[in-house]
């Protein structure tokens, strides 16, 4: 048998019941695309916080007070007042890894301006903060050491809020604000940063001299965070080491376990979200595994519930001298069409089904070769096995039974 | 004249239900020569279908022997049984079997589909020659439920003489028809069969019908009882004139 006839045959066919043909590409089709939609979708939404991570400075290195547990007993509050002033100054003298260091304090307050308010945070650091955490200036200036030791009312100011408190127009700089009452002159202007992954607004904030926020609005002369940059990327992980002995011998521990502070790595900070996405993948990964089942059952019953009829059709094309093989191959060239077919329409649904929500989430669009892959086999695989199946059960057959099938 | 084609010597059908033994053929003795057209009757369940689809090749007995036109059909693979089925054999059965959503023309295409030696050439015009000698050439490309069951089963017709067969095998090829329809398919196969030589055997049960071929072979019980020339043979296309006007209208 030519193949050109059979190639006809097979096509024939197919158009005589486009409904089934269809239905049966359907269900490769919602097969193939959940799945790539399903980890696409996934693993965008990991690399997207992988990037955002990275965007707040992937060298960063930074020091949390730590519950302090002795004997098994948590210490309370005590420890979160741990962090001294004193600690980033061995920091930075001892530690070669290390490259830039600020401290961290912060108090949450409306901002007000004229008749306009909005509840916003103040970041208390020194000068080095704004590289660390990879804040730019669009214009004025960062505070200088002076108005650092000169607690001065200066600070920079993030996007958000010069759009809800700020006239449209109005040039931030030089004018004074209010933050819990306190006027504060604003001198520089925070370049825009966008949300992170978490929804977080990183335009929302005010970065002041860490003195004024210390003595000003918190009366406290403890720190809440040191934040640091490594000399590399790849110098992190030396980098928390030399920090946790140094802080050791600060705050003379012996054990790590009476550790009463926390280093932590910006990568190990990635490590904890996408952990969590991680686990958001695996769960959309179960739910594309149900849909390809599903996809998979719905080729079964549209190639199973057509077994009667096209058992006649094999019957009556064996009677009139089709052979074996001729039938079996007229079969497996539609199922394989409509396979490939379906397969191809389901990659591209699954690609743009990934990249609308990723446009609508701000992710980027990851199509994981495996899902591709995996998702395509497995259901050519289904689509032609049981396309196949049937026609060589019924092809065994002596004409006359395939045609009184019922 | 004198060619046997078809000859069967003490066949055997018998089928296995459960654990009973269905004897459909107990010994069937047969001789059909070329151009003659054959009517197989019976009552019914005495076997001739069963007959009728051991000499098509649809079915295998289960003793005896079977040669058509000198070839021992027992001795041929799956393969060999297809293709003889494909060369030299028409069958039309009481139901049609015509492919759904498919057009006359392709119906009737559909054997030569399944010969390698005819290319689509060929294939058209044998197709549209077939389907003008059954005079359906303006319906060729109707859909099956398009045309009445008169129709359907000439288009069946033409699909089995595409192949140019050596013998037509019809059971009960008028068994859904009224009684106009079945004399115009019975005409045509009288034509087939004078005109063009084809040799033809036709199951049926009504004696009327059986009176329009040239012998009768009647079968009971799985067993040849009688077989008998006819002598006052009936004209088909003399039938349908005599027919009371109106009754098809009924
Ligand atoms: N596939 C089968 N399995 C079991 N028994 C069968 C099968 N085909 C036919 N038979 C039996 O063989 C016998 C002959 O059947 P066959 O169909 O040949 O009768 P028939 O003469 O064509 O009858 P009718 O005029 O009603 O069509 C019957 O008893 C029938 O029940
Ligand atoms: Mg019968």
């Amino acid at each position: 048998m030519n193949y050109f006839n059979l190639l006809r045959i097979a096509k024939n066919a197919l158009m005589r019941n486009k409904f089934r043909a269809f239905l049966t590409m359907l269900g490769i089709i919602i097969g193939v695309a959940s799945v790539i939609a399903m980890l696409g979708i996934g693993q965008g939404s990991k690399k997207s916080i992988q990037d955002q991570v990275a965007s707040m400075g992937s060298n960063m290195v930074f020091i949390m007070p730590g519950s302090q547990q002795r004997g098994g007993v948590m210490m309370g509050n005590s420890s979160s007042q741990s962090l001294k002033l004193a600690d980033l100054d061995a920091i930075k003298q001892q530690c070669v890894n290390v490259s830039a260091v600020s401290p961290e304090v912060r108090t949450s307050g409306q901002v007000v301006f004229g008749n306009e308010n909005w509840p916003t945070s103040i970041y208390g650091s020194n000068t080095e903060y704004l590289d660390i955490k990879k804040f730019g200036i669009e214009s004025g200036r960062m505070f200088t050491d002076r108005e650092i030791t000169s607690l001065a009312k200066v600070c920079l100011i993030g996007k958000t809020i010069i759009e809800k408190i700020l006239p449209k127009g109005m040039d931030p700089i030089g004018q004074t604000i209010r933050f819990k009452n306190i006027p504060m002159k604003v001198i520089g202007v925070l370049k825009e940063k966008g949300e992170n992954s978490f929804g977080q607004d990183q335009d929302d904030l005010l970065i002041a001299p860490y003195t004024t926020v210390q003595r000003r609005f918190l009366a406290i002369d403890y720190i809440q965070g040191i934040f640091t940059s490594a000399i590399s990327e790849s110098k992190a992980d030396a980098a928390i080491e030399e920090i946790q002995a140094v802080m050791r011998k600060q705050h003379k521990i012996s054990k790590p376990e009476d550790d009463d502070f926390r280093v932590m790595s910006q990568s190990e900070l990635i490590k904890t979200f996408t952990s969590v996405s991680d686990i958001l993948t695996t769960l959309l990964g179960a739910i594309a595994g149900i849909s390809l089942l599903v996809g998979g059952i719905g080729i079964m019953n549209i190639m199973y519930v057509s077994v009667t009829e096209r058992t006649r059709e094999i019957g009556l094309r064996m009677s009139i001298g089709g052979k074996g093989r001729d039938i079996l191959m007229q079969f497996l060239i539609e199922s394989t069409l409509l396979s490939v077919v379906g397969g191809v329409v389901g990659i591209l649904f699954g690609y743009l089904i990934s990249a609308v929500v990723g446009s609508m989430m701000g992710w980027p669009v990851v199509i994981m070769t495996q899902s591709v892959v995996v998702s395509f086999f497995v259901c050519s695989a289904i689509g032609i096995f049981f396309g196949w199946y049937p026609a060589k059960k019924a092809s065994n057959l002596n004409p006359i039974d395939a045609l009184r099938y019922e | 004249m004198n060619k046997a084609i078809i000859e069967v010597i003490n066949l055997k059908k018998y089928f296995e239900v459960g654990d009973m033994v269905v004897q459909a053929l107990k010994g069937v003795n047969l001789k059909i020569m070329k151009g003659e057209f054959v009517a197989i009757m019976g009552a019914s369940g005495s076997g001739k279908s069963t007959m009728l689809n051991i000499l098509g090749c649809l079915d295998k007995p289960t003793a005896g022997e079977y040669k058509l036109d000198g070839i021992s059909v027992a001795d041929l693979s799956r393969n060999q049984l297809a293709e003889l089925r494909n060369e030299k054999l028409g069958f039309v059965f009481q139901s049609y079997n015509l492919l759904t959503r498919t057009s006359a023309l392709e119906n009737v295409e559909l054997p030569l589909f399944y010969n390698d030696r005819i290319k689509s050439k060929e294939r058209k015009e044998r197709a549209i020659a077939a389907l003008e000698s059954v005079g359906l050439a303006d319906r060729m490309h109707h859909m099956p439920n398009q045309l009445s069951g008169g129709q359907q089963q000439r288009v069946a017709i033409a699909r089995s003489l595409v192949n140019d067969p050596v013998v037509i095998l019809a059971d009960e090829a008028t068994g859904n028809l009224d009684t106009k329809t079945s004399y115009e398919i019975m005409e045509l196969f009288q034509r087939l069969n004078s005109d063009k030589g084809k040799t033809i055997v036709f199951v049926t049960h009504e004696a009327d019908i059986a009176r329009l071929t040239s012998r009768n072979i009647i079968f009971r019980d799985g067993w040849v009882i009688k077989e008998q020339i006819v002598e006052d043979r009936l004209i088909a296309s003399e039938m349908l004139k005599s027919l009371p006007v109106g009754e098809h209208e009924v």
